[in-house]
């Protein structure tokens, strides 16, 4: 039976996560439908009826779809969702809002954030920090599901040619209203999607001593991220956070800056390719995990990297 | 209002968990359990809300084995007033949850719940959502500010790209983010007190919920162990390993 895919998308773009999701849904069912639901969204729709592998694209207006809240796309889903055997949507803080409240009103049990797709109903998931993975079967006949990102590829961006249709909205609920946006960050690729990220822990002592790490960052096109430890401390906002209840990131390259590497923070970070930790402190589990270590004040050598860097190349 | 905050009783967050030798599960028995720290979370944002005079009484719920009762204790210690426990010795998925606080909801009738984001032991991040669909309540998921104005709470959340808010018609749920607040810690008074205060223990049974499971654990195993590498002695040596061996920059 065919799959359904909830498109995340900002500001006119396609979110590189659901891209992602759709490979995870390719792996269930040939057929694959992405639901892009927005205010004025046709870009969106096209962009998505690119993506290879996808079959059709389903487009659904609203002004309150414009800012969605997930009263209103939960209701949107549950009407689409008879005609699917599987609706997924990326593990991002956006899907992880909707999806579950969708399962509710379907009366079915989310397997939250899977990282391989074994059978038509059967996954693997992380438990516990990432300690442990879990092979879970699940008896609902409809399947919702959130999928870790960085567990699959992001499907190309090209070679499909899907057929968009129009399909109704569901009346708002009326309960809920979107009020505003904050967006952080700025220049620096999205920390999810990184090809480098470079990331602080306790160990950068303030949030002021954050821009060595921000001029590393800069110089190899990375994006910042931080271990709770260092959120908690308040050196930088909790979208920095990388680890169990943060951002889970795998990059080519994840350079730990004075970070001890406690189990909540591995489980963000090790599935990452080539993992760099910088410490002082010999002891630290982060060099457990890490391919290259260097132990060392890392306000010598993080400039010193800088510098190595910008010297060659 | 009255204010209802979910607990639950997990492997506390700093113990090492250890993979069951026969697959089935994780080792829970003889190891430290806790609080969920988010749960922390949400009974202090209840216990404020009362501070503040901005709810009336404080309920702490916990589902699952009698354990929970100490659990259960510890919100009670911090400042909850009463609390109620739904006891079985079933494993609980999270929408099995969330139709027992469903019950204990309707016959509590609180103008807020407030639950954490997830617990660190399934990582489901999903009871807080669940709930409120089934109540039909608007969700305010992963906050960190609550403010109430004109009969509406408008809830901070953190998401991937920073922050957003949203404007919730109450009743609602909420389910916290870490920088909500900073949990207190109880008292001895506190938790000399804490025995005293009440606990309605109920069943499944009598909140007439089906809490049968819709999954099956076919195996728990160890995730793939990622193998050390090695010490570089300068960063020339790491910027050389990083172009010539790893090829990563």
């Amino acid at each position: 039976m065919s799959v359904l895919v909830l498109a995340e998308h900002h500001d006119g773009q396609l979110a590189e996560a659901t891209l992602h999701a759709i490979t995870a849904a390719k792996a269930l069912d040939d057929d694959v439908d992405v639901l892009v639901a927005g205010h004025e969204c046709g870009a969106v729709a096209e962009a998505a009826a690119k993506v290879a592998g996808v079959t059709r694209v389903l487009q659904s207006e609203h002004p309150a779809y414009g800012q969605p809240v997930a009263e209103d796309l939960a209701l949107l889903l549950q009407r689409l969702a008879p005609a699917y055997g599987a609706i997924l949507a990326a593990s991002t803080t956006h899907g992880k809002n909707v999806m579950p409240r969708l399962a509710a009103l379907l009366d079915v049990a989310q397997v939250s954030d899977i990282v391989e797709v074994l059978g038509p109903d059967t996954f693997k998931r992380y438990i516990y920090a990432g300690n442990a993975l879990a092979t879970v079967q699940t008896s609902d006949q409809l399947k919702v599901l959130t999928v870790r990102t960085t567990a699959f590829d992001a499907a190309p961006k090209e070679g499909g040619s899907a057929s968009i249709e129009r399909i109704e909205a569901v009346d708002p609920a009326g309960i809920a209203r979107f009020v505003g946006r904050e967006v952080s960050g700025g220049e620096r690729p999205e920390l999810t999607s990184a090809r480098i990220v470079v990331s602080g822990g306790r160990g950068m002592g303030s949030g002021e001593n954050f821009v060595l790490l921000e001029a590393l960052a800069d110089k190899i096109g990375a994006a910042v991220g931080a271990s709770r430890a260092a959120v908690d401390a308040g050196y930088v906002p909790n979208e920095y956070q990388v680890g169990q209840t943060g951002k889970i990131v795998a990059p080519d390259l994840y350079i730990a800056v004075g970070i001890s590497g406690a189990i909540q923070h591995l489980a963000g970070m090790k599935d990452s390719k080539v993992i760099v930790a910088i410490n002082k402190d010999e002891e630290a589990p982060i060099f457990q995990v890490a391919d290259y270590g260097l132990v060392g004040d890392l306000f010598q050598i993080v400039p010193e990297l800088t510098a190595e860097l910008r010297k060659n190349r | 209002m009255k204010v209802l905050v979910t607990v639950k009783r997990v492997v506390d967050f700093n113990v090492k968990i250890r993979v069951k030798t026969d697959g089935s599960g994780v080792e829970t028995a003889g190891v430290k359990m806790s609080m969920n720290p988010f749960d922390e979370i949400a009974t202090e944002e209840a216990i404020r809300l009362r501070e503040a005079g901005k709810a009336d009484e404080v309920i702490a719920v916990s589902l699952g084995e009698a354990k929970c009762q100490e659990t259960l204790r510890t919100a009670l210690a911090m400042g909850a007033d009463r609390a109620i426990h739904v006891q079985t010795d079933a494993p609980l998925e999270p929408l099995a949850v969330a139709k027992l606080l469903k019950e204990v909801a309707l016959r509590e009738q609180p103008g807020l719940i407030i639950t954490g984001k997830q617990a660190i032991d399934d990582d489901c991040n999903q009871t807080g959502q669940m709930l409120a669909a089934l109540l039909g309540w608007p969700q305010g998921t992963f906050a960190s500010k609550l403010t109430f104005a004109d009969g509406e709470l408008e809830v901070t959340r953190e998401v991937d790209a920073g922050l957003e808010k949203v404007a919730l018609k109450l009743p609602a749920v909420v389910t916290c983010d870490l920088r909500l607040n900073e949990p207190r810690y109880a008292s001895l008074p506190n938790i000399m007190k804490a025995k005293r205060k009440p606990i309605d223990v109920l069943t499944p049974e009598e909140l007439g919920v089906d809490i049968a499971p819709r999954h099956k654990i076919l195996k728990v195993e160890e995730p793939p162990r990622r193998q050390s590498g090695v010490r570089v002695a300068s960063v020339a040596e790491l910027v050389d390993k990083l172009r010539n061996e790893a090829k990563v920059i």
